[in-house]
């Protein structure tokens, strides 16, 4: 089973967990921008952390053989804060990357005036910069910001096809499945989704526009869940072309819409080429 | 030592020049294009050219039209302060202009970008005001900006700061052959932390790298 994980937050994770995922099949991951346990006061501590996210992180990921991408935004959550806004203005520099993907997370957290701003301009963004987007729905009132996200995304000129609505869950998945985004979930040990749930969402909606993700990240959560979630997909009768569907093609369809997606440093994907003398990993 | 002509001589015999050829004409947009370089052109191996690869020649070749473009903006600046200056003065005043718009590329460059801005500091007009950046890239955790740092212009890091930096090399096994002028450079100084670390090493029962042992070689059958 190849993996690919199109949401972790790996800053939060250790080594031994990149070990163990790429033990899993795990070969690429998108790792999107968004908030840490702790609030930032300034725009340093964003950007700091979106350098991490395109320099240490996909370097570190790729001692392990697995091919790192990052999407970058302002987080509803710290949208509102006056003292965090200024970061809108230094996202276009990020959003040139190489290996940034989309533009994300972006949406609703208390669905505020600021966080409305936030999301549209980061939306405008991501039509100038050519880059789908990932939005984040609210883990309160999960349906009303999940019904307005969809009407924003749907006034910001964005197609639908380049726009993924994420944490979606048995209530939302409706909704969205209408509108011609594409549809994330995020399998969790407790909250949100589990494997089973998964299984009982695919069975009614097929894969088509599907993104299954760990989301993992310092709270409890479990970077091997997609794992998890294949397998009781196999258990349940889908084919290995059905997981295959879900857990790789689907979200290589998604970023690869980016123009940016380099899967050359997965051992699945074509070899790098000869002569590399410091490949990614280093030393 | 590679000099922008022979960059820009191999990278006109690849597909990707019409791009770069573009670009620099644009240094305004240098920001955008720094960034896209990459996949603009290619990461492959530039031929004939051992040790850079295309975008690397790419982004180098964008930094070195740089200072002809700040110059511009400086003498339009300058007829408005007669008398003329000394060339020297107004040197100076590039170097620290040029450096300043580097020193912006690489802190808000990824690790491919920063990269290339540090092999591409000897090729520029900067004197010793881009050390800033080979600081920098030598604290990090990043192997292949470490062995970027070490290249020609590390002439001006101090010798205490360059002794450090190799043993870090050996440290995380980055191949000392990165490392410019290395024989020309080491001193007793760094023999004496090579020896130490080789014993170190040996207490832990964990090999000594060759290349560094060869090199403490050298330095200690030198001085006998």
């Amino acid at each position: 089973m190849r993996i690919f994980d199109p949401h972790i937050h790996m800053t939060s994770r250790t080594t031994d967990d990149y070990a163990r995922m790429a033990a899993a099949g795990v070969l690429a991951v998108v790792e999107p921008a968004f908030w840490l346990g702790q609030p930032r006061t300034n725009p340093g501590s964003f950007t700091d952390y979106f350098d991490s996210l395109v320099g240490w992180e996909p370097y570190r990921a790729a001692q392990f053989g697995i091919a790192h991408h990052a999407t970058i935004a302002l987080n509803p959550k710290e949208a509102n804060d006056p003292r965090c806004r200024p970061v809108l203005d230094l996202l276009p520099r990020y959003l040139d990357k190489d290996r940034v993907v989309a533009v994300g997370e972006i949406g609703f957290d208390s669905m505020t005036p600021d966080e409305d701003d936030a999301f549209e301009r980061q939306l405008a963004l991501a039509v100038e910069h050519e880059l789908p987007a990932l939005v984040h729905t609210p883990h309160r009132d999960k349906v009303r910001g999940t019904r307005r996200s969809l009407e924003i995304v749907a006034a910001s000129g964005s197609a639908p096809g380049r726009v993924v609505l994420d944490h979606l869950n048995e209530v939302t998945v409706d909704l969205v499945a209408g509108s011609g985004c594409w549809m994330g979930f995020s399998i969790y040990p407790e909250t949100k989704m589990s494997p089973p749930r998964m299984v009982e969402i695919l069975r009614r909606h097929g894969p088509e526009r599907v993104l299954v993700n760990s989301a993992a990240d310092w709270g409890v959560s479990d970077p091997l869940l997609t794992l998890e979630t294949g397998r009781a997909m196999l258990a349940a009768g889908f084919t290995d072309d059905d997981v295959d569907r879900v857990l790789w093609r689907n979200p290589v369809g998604f970023y690869g819409q980016s123009g940016r997606l380099d899967l050359t440093g997965a051992p699945s994907a074509e070899p790098t080429f000869a002569g590399s003398s410091i490949k990614r990993g280093g030393s | 030592m590679i000099g922008t002509e022979r960059l820009r001589d191999a990278l006109r015999d690849t597909p990707h020049w019409e791009w770069v050829d573009a670009a620099t004409g644009e240094p305004e947009a240098i920001g955008r294009s720094f960034a896209a370089a990459g996949r603009r052109t290619s990461r492959a191996p530039l031929p004939g050219v051992p040790g850079w690869t295309v975008d690397e020649a790419a982004r180098a070749l964008l930094l070195t039209a740089l200072p002809t473009a700040l110059q511009n903006a400086h003498q339009t600046l300058q007829t408005a302060h007669p008398p003329a200056r000394v060339a020297a003065e107004v040197a100076a005043e590039l170097a620290v202009a040029v450096a300043a718009e580097v020193g912006d590329l690489y802190r808000y460059g990824d690790a491919d970008e920063k990269r290339a801005v540090l092999k591409a500091l000897p090729l520029l007009p900067v004197g010793p005001d881009a050390l800033p950046l080979v600081h920098d890239a030598i604290r990090t955790n990043d192997a292949r900006l470490v062995a970027a740092a070490l290249g020609p212009y590390a002439r001006h890091l101090d010798q205490a700061a360059w002794r450090q930096a190799v043993l870090k090399c050996v440290f995380m096994g980055v191949p000392l052959a990165v490392v410019d002028g290395l024989d020309e450079r080491a001193d007793a100084e760094l023999a004496a932390m090579l020896a130490a670390f080789a014993a170190e090493r040996a207490a832990a029962g964990r090999p000594m790298p060759d290349d560094a042992a060869a090199l403490l070689h050298r330095l200690t059958s030198e001085e006998t």
